[in-house]
């Protein structure tokens, strides 16, 4: 056995970690209680196995690419990082991509991850075609829209559940450059952040950047950063049509002092960050898909900064009309807190596309908090709020919330489990998440 | 038609090997993977010309099968650019102690079926004037350790094998490289202790023997911090060495 974690180091359990080689090896891995990972980049538990992890990210071949169509068949490891590498200067690029590239696709299915356009264009799911599924029974079967249905609506977003996702057909977005041109709007307060968020509905991609620190008349004061790939007459005269991707060249190296991060430094660096967004506000300029889409993965292993014992991140959906109050109740009880993350994130979903996928209409709030003190109890406070505005939690970045949290926001659950059961009769797919959350005891 | 460049990867179903293929495809060659199982290897290929929109294409090679050798460069479309062994086997040192045929397996793997078949393609690559010859050897090839000196010493005796096929082609032409990994994540250390800030991924390697095909090094390191630990083991003198735990 081997002590296994999610990206927030919380919680850290044992689980049998193999990596097979070839998809027969796969099926000979997989026993009671397995599921898939990919790059390790869930927060929680969702990619640990109950009994045995089957590692992906050896899988990372390429099938086939069509440049006219930007069609591609991949197998499940490939990285978005390694997409975007590979197919960007090219002129392609995946339609969704989720805050890190370091994920595998196999992860942005099973978790149907969302970018800065969901309100507009969907999640990863959407633009997959079919997936190549080996399901808990023993048995690769291909599942579409089409084909299999139920099993593919319920494998997108369906946290790796119904089998092992191992390769799959989806649509790339042709793109002129990989550059984005970008305006900064500065709200002053949380009201003004969600009439920016919704005059931005038209902008492609939208999100807005949360001084959590900010208490009273400030509450809720942010940065918005619309988006819109740039084509090549907006790239200055000698730029590359596309940018070069540096790997990581800031590392975290050992974990930091749980000191680190209180309420003075985080106050500091809010304060930092917002004046020196607002400065750059209004206008709009060009810059590099990398820094636009992947702020933090500018620092390898950043997930250090919260020290050893690790971090939660606390992801929520609320529906629209709902979503004024219970942000503002929210944002006010962490400001008094003092000791929430360095930044929080906002922005708005349209319909999820699977049929456990996260995002409902309406407004994601996504904070980070230490794990320390009494900070379970603070959050499950805060997911009464989210249950009682008919709002859920993100299972890719969940790792504490409460069965009756999970199943009072999402209803499908029945439906899910009722085509889980059809794929699998055995119990072979269980990950720590789901012993945690739904399955039966 | 194309006038691209070509290099031929031998041990193409390594992690290693896969890096390496990649790394030359993206850099614009077109790209030979030898293996003994080709059906396997197919979906490498298919994923080198659906990336890079290169030429990829297969060839079945034994690298103990010594005695196909002649008919397996003779049967090669057209002599490549680059040849690349990335072949080797770690074998189990314990059981090497007492079992000869997995000694010998892993000595023939590691040594005599590399420096043979990098040999037949040096006197092609001299014959033609031009041809760059890549061998990846290992730092355990440096010193023989306790825990591992049957595929140490085959390392060894390739090392000294393509340093002596580099003096000798030079003069004709021909650029010989030695790669000296150190530690690597692939399928081959897998369950191995790996001290963290000596190891690298295969990618890694990949672009390493790339760049040093481009600049013409002769020996690599691929981690600088390599050259520098294997200096201080070298010259270790052998009454401390044999008492270190190593």
């Amino acid at each position: 056995m081997t002590l296994v974690s999610g990206w927030g180091r919380f919680p850290v359990v044992d689980s049998d970690v193999l990596r097979p080689r070839s998809f027969a090896a796969v099926g000979d891995a997989v026993v009671a209680g397995s599921v898939a990972r990919g790059n390790g980049r869930a927060y929680g538990d969702a990619a640990i196995g109950a009994v045995r992890t089957i590692g992906m990210t050896g899988f990372d071949r390429i099938r086939s690419f069509d440049p006219a169509t930007g069609r591609i068949r991949l197998e499940a490891g490939v990285q978005l990082a390694d997409l975007i590498d590979t197919f960007g200067p090219r002129g392609f690029l995946p339609f969704v991509v989720p805050g890190t590239r370091f994920v595998s696709v196999g992860g942005a299915i099973a978790a149907d991850v969302h970018g800065k356009n969901h309100h507009c264009e969907g999640g990863f799911g959407r633009y997959v075609d079919s997936i190549l599924l080996r399901t808990g029974q023993g048995q690769t079967i291909e599942v579409s829209r089409e084909q299999n249905s139920d099993a593919f609506f319920a494998t997108i977003g369906g946290m790796g559940l119904t089998g092992i996702i191992l390769e799959a057909t989806m649509r790339l977005r042709p793109v002129e450059t990989g550059w984005i041109r970008e305006r900064v709007i500065s709200a002053s307060d949380l009201d003004a952040a969600m009439r920016a968020l919704d005059a931005g509905d038209a902008a492609t991609y939208s999100v807005a950047w949360i001084d959590c620190a900010a208490r009273g008349r400030d509450l809720g004061r942010s940065l918005i950063y619309l988006g819109e790939h740039a084509s090549r007459d907006e790239l200055a005269e000698g730029a590359a049509a596309f940018p070069v991707g540096k790997n990581p060249n800031l590392a975290v190296p050992v974990d930091l002092p749980s000191m680190t991060l209180n309420r003075f430094s985080i106050r500091a660096f809010n304060e930092l960050y917002y004046r020196m967004g607002a400065r750059r506000a209004g206008g709009s300029h060009v810059v590099s898909l990398y820094p636009y889409f992947f702020p933090l993965d500018a620092i390898a292993d950043w997930n250090r900064i919260y020290g050893k014992r690790g971090f939660l991140q606390h992801q929520c959906v609320i529906p629209e009309r709902n979503a004024r109050a219970v942000l503002g109740e929210i944002l006010d009880r962490v400001a008094r807190r003092g000791d929430a993350s360095f930044l929080a994130v906002l922005k708005k979903l349209g319909q999820g596309d699977g049929i456990l996928s996260f995002p409902l209409p309406g407004y994601t709030l996504a904070l980070d908090f230490p794990v320390k003190g009494d900070i379970l109890n603070f959050l499950d406070e805060i997911d009464r709020l989210v249950v009682a505005a008919g709002g859920r939690l993100y299972l890719a970045k969940d790792a504490r919330q409460s069965r009756a949290t999970f199943e009072a926001g999402y209803p499908a659950l029945p439906r899910f489990n009722a085509i889980r059961k059809s794929l699998d009769l055995n119990g072979a797919i269980r990950s720590k998440l789901s012993q945690r959350l739904f399955d039966e005891v | 038609m194309t006038s691209r460049k070509t290099a031929l990867v031998l041990g193409g179903s390594s992690d290693i090997g896969r890096a390496a293929a990649r790394a030359f495809a993206k850099a614009g060659y077109d790209v030979g993977l030898a293996g003994r199982d080709v059906a396997a290897l197919e979906p490498d290929a298919a994923d080198l010309r659906a990336r890079y929109n290169v030429e990829a294409n297969l060839h079945k090679f034994d690298v103990l099968d010594t005695a196909s050798f002649d008919g397996f460069v003779a049967a090669l479309p057209a002599l490549p650019d680059v040849v690349i062994s990335i072949v080797g086997l770690l074998g189990v040192q314990q059981n090497a102690e007492s079992d000869l045929a997995h000694a010998t397996t892993i000595m023939r793997s590691n040594y005599e079926g590399p420096s043979l078949i990098l040999g037949l393609f040096a006197e092609k690559f001299l014959a033609r004037g031009a041809g760059t010859i890549v061998g990846v050897s290992s730092v355990a090839g440096d010193r023989g350790r306790a825990s591992n000196y049957v595929y140490g010493s085959a390392k060894a005796g390739f090392s000294a094998f393509l340093s002596g096929l580099r003096a000798r082609a030079s003069r004709g032409g021909v650029h010989v490289v030695t790669v000296k990994p150190g530690f690597v994540r692939t399928k081959m250390t897998e369950g191995m202790k790996l001290i963290g800030p000596l190891t690298v991924e295969a990618p890694v390697v990949g672009d390493a023997i790339l760049q040093a095909v481009e600049k013409k090094t002769e020996v690599v390191y691929v981690s600088g911090k390599w050259r520098l630990v294997m200096l201080i083991i070298k010259t270790l003198p052998e009454a401390v060495f044999k008492k270190l735990k190593f």
